[in-house]
């Protein structure tokens, strides 16, 4: 692990970020994206990158030493991956939120570390602006749903025929707001223009939003489970 | 993307119960713990008990016509050995009291035979001893397997006779009393007469052989299923190796000569990035290969691979980034061919007026109806003004559309990007998947 002291502003309300990668490249890429992002924009608050881990051990330590805002978590790493992370920091660090970036986008990726406890999910190939935007926006307590989980969390509450009868409506099924929501994020909507499409103001939106996640972690559906269990991630 | 959800489970429409996180242990028997075989520790890991309950369980089962006795010879026979033990290793008090406890069974089932219970009979006689001589060499041969484990021995060889001059002299003495318990049964029977006590000798011998060398079928068995498994394996890597020669080596070699042109760069990162995508998470890929592949999923998913096809086809052409979503999948039935073409040109519009690096796809499929939307944030224009002699859109999207009954919505205005929304309905009966 390996502290970042000229980067550690406690003091200034920037947002303290922790990058857990087995790949130190890919870490130093992020790091000069955020930076970059950040000088580029000078009012969006500043993303500081307080720490990094190259490991499970070493993220675990360094979260619980440092006590970030948010973790950049890879989702595919030895020993266990993002979800081991998520296990072994969540009980102990309610408040610390994660978001989870990888090269996948396989459902079961997707979907094991959302139910695992991360708040957001973008893929590797995002540009720095926008991660920046997704981390304020974890930060925020927004989720971060990029179109593809869209699509995915769609996918999984679409009512089949001759399915199974839901077991607990408030959290196996979607509002038909919600799903409205939700299409137009996989559609590549921003949740200013969904507002505007839907003539409801952002904070519903968010509302809808954060509603979807929490279904999405804590329903029993048949396919998220499925998907959560086929790689063992959770 | 692609979901595609096996077709047994819509079938069925049955939920099965959601898979433990971290299910219990594999049952194992624990040679480590063991006093005759390990069984019972192996169970007691496997189902979370004290391995004292498991003892005297088994003790108490074999006082009943030696029903313990039998469960725990199948049980030895047909659960594999292990030398790893997560549990904390058994103490001296524990064995002494595995070994009370087993004298104790034995106890039980001779007392349980001898009271003449009409099932338990078999015991006290010749045919306990042949029991006994039995466990004896399955014993050794599970010994000298763990011998044969640590030399690497051959499978013959190692069968055994591997632990030394000891272990010759007890698999000899179990021998020795398995043939002697048979003899003994076979005199017994008396009064027969000399073709049917010639044919009863013969079954005996069988018995008596098979007894003896179950150890070793199993084995055999077990080897076979290891070596298939080693086959399999290698035949996987090969698979893998091919493909990795085929498409990224190729395709890094592209890169290595053309590394002067940006954009050409791209188009072949972004080409190869997708092929490699959709071998390792598209519906018939080689993640899903043990679903989708068997079961010929091909033409019921064909919509969102011939969607995925023209978004690919548009990212080479023009070097674009697409991000389609598809949710759903259909057959490509009448009239969705029109629809894929038509969802087609408005990427390549998309692509090449926009003047933008990503385009977002987003297709739907619902039971009545198909949706697609093309989406950029680019330019966009003023549908007025667009010269009369521009066939793209008029054409080949909305003639297209109209055609086979479906529709198109614009909704784009300079700087303000554009989105194509295309649908149509889905022929009766169509088969949702």
């Amino acid at each position: 692990m390996r502290v970042d002291t000229s980067g550690d502003m406690r003091g200034n309300r920037g947002i303290r970020v922790f990058l857990v990668d087995d790949h130190a490249l890919f870490r130093t890429g992020v790091k000069a994206e955020l930076t970059r992002a950040g000088t580029a924009d000078p009012s969006a608050p500043p993303v500081v990158v307080v720490g990094e881990g190259g490991s499970v051990d070493e993220a675990v330590t360094g979260i619980g030493h440092l006590c970030p805002d948010v973790v950049l978590l890879d989702v595919h790493m030895p020993d266990g991956g993002g979800a081991e992370v998520l296990r072994r920091v969540r009980p102990e660090r309610p408040d610390v939120v994660f978001l989870a970036l990888s090269v996948s986008d396989a459902a079961e990726d997707v979907i094991a570390v959302i139910r695992a406890g991360a708040r957001g999910y973008v893929t590797k190939t995002i540009s720095g602006r926008e991660l920046a935007d997704a981390v304020c926006r974890v930060h925020a307590g927004d989720p971060v749903f990029s179109p593809r989980l869209a699509g995915f969390v769609l996918d999984a509450f679409a009512q089949r025929p001759g399915e199974a009868p839901v077991g607990d409506p408030e959290l196996d099924l979607l509002t038909p707001r919600e799903r409205d929501v939700l299409r137009l994020l996989a559609r590549g909507y921003a949740y200013k223009e969904i507002a505007a499409e839907l003539f409801i103001s952002i904070k519903t939106v968010e509302t809808h939003v954060s509603s979807v996640l929490r279904k999405t972690q804590l329903s029993n559906r048949y396919e998220l489970s499925r998907w959560a269990s086929d790689r063992r991630l959770v | 993307m692609t979901i595609v959800s096996t077709p047994a489970d819509q079938a069925t429409g049955i939920r099965p119960p959601i898979p433990p996180v971290t299910g219990p242990p594999r049952l194992r028997r624990h040679r480590p713990d063991r006093v005759i075989a390990g069984v019972s520790s192996g169970i007691a890991e496997h189902l979370g008990v004290p391995v004292l309950w498991v003892r005297v369980i088994f003790v108490a089962l074999a006082g009943l016509g030696g029903a313990g006795l039998i469960g725990y010879a199948l049980l030895w026979g047909f659960v594999p050995a292990t030398e790893a033990s997560a549990r904390r290793p058994s103490t001296a008090r524990d064995r002494q009291q595995a070994v009370g406890l087993v004298v104790l069974g034995a106890g039980l089932a001779l007392a349980g035979a001898a009271l003449g219970t009409a099932w338990g009979g078999w015991l006290t006689g010749p045919l306990g001893v042949a029991l006994v001589g039995a466990g004896v060499v399955w014993r050794e041969a599970d010994a000298s397997q763990r011998t044969r484990w640590r030399s690497g021995a051959g499978v013959v060889s190692g069968m055994f006779f591997g632990a030394g001059k000891m272990a010759l002299l007890r698999v000899l003495a179990g021998i020795a009393l398995v043939t002697s318990g048979i003899a003994v049964f076979l005199l017994n029977q008396g009064n027969l007469g000399q073709w049917r006590f010639a044919l009863l000798a013969a079954a005996a011998t069988l018995v008596g052989v098979a007894v003896l060398t179950v150890p070793w079928w199993l084995r055999l068995m077990r080897a076979l299923g290891e070596e298939r498994r080693a086959r399999i394996r290698t035949e996987e890597r090969a698979e893998i190796a091919a493909h990795l020669h085929d498409s990224v080596l190729q395709t890094l070699a592209l890169i290595q000569q053309q590394s002067d042109s940006a954009r050409e760069v791209r188009r072949l990162a972004r080409g190869q990035e997708r092929e490699l995508r959709s071998w390792l998470y598209g519906p018939q890929g080689y993640g899903r290969a043990a679903q989708a592949r068997t079961n010929g999923g091909t033409a019921a998913s064909a919509f969102a691979a011939t969607l995925h096809a023209a978004a690919g086809e548009v990212e080479d052409t023009y070097a674009v980034s697409m991000q389609v979503v598809v949710v759903g999948d259909c057959a490509l039935e009448e009239p969705l061919p029109a629809l894929v073409q038509a969802s087609r040109e408005a990427m390549v519009n998309a692509a090449k007026h926009a003047g933008i690096a990503e385009v977002s796809v987003y297709a739907e499929i619902e039971p009545g109806q198909v949706h697609v939307f093309v989406r950029d944030r680019g330019a966009g224009f003023d549908p007025a003004t667009v010269a009369a002699d521009r066939h793209g859109l008029a054409d080949s999207i909305r003639g297209r559309m109209e055609r086979h009954g479906g529709t198109v919505t614009l909704r784009t205005a300079p700087g303000e990007g554009t989105e194509v929304q295309l649908a149509v309905a889905r022929r009766k009966g169509g088969e949702e998947t």
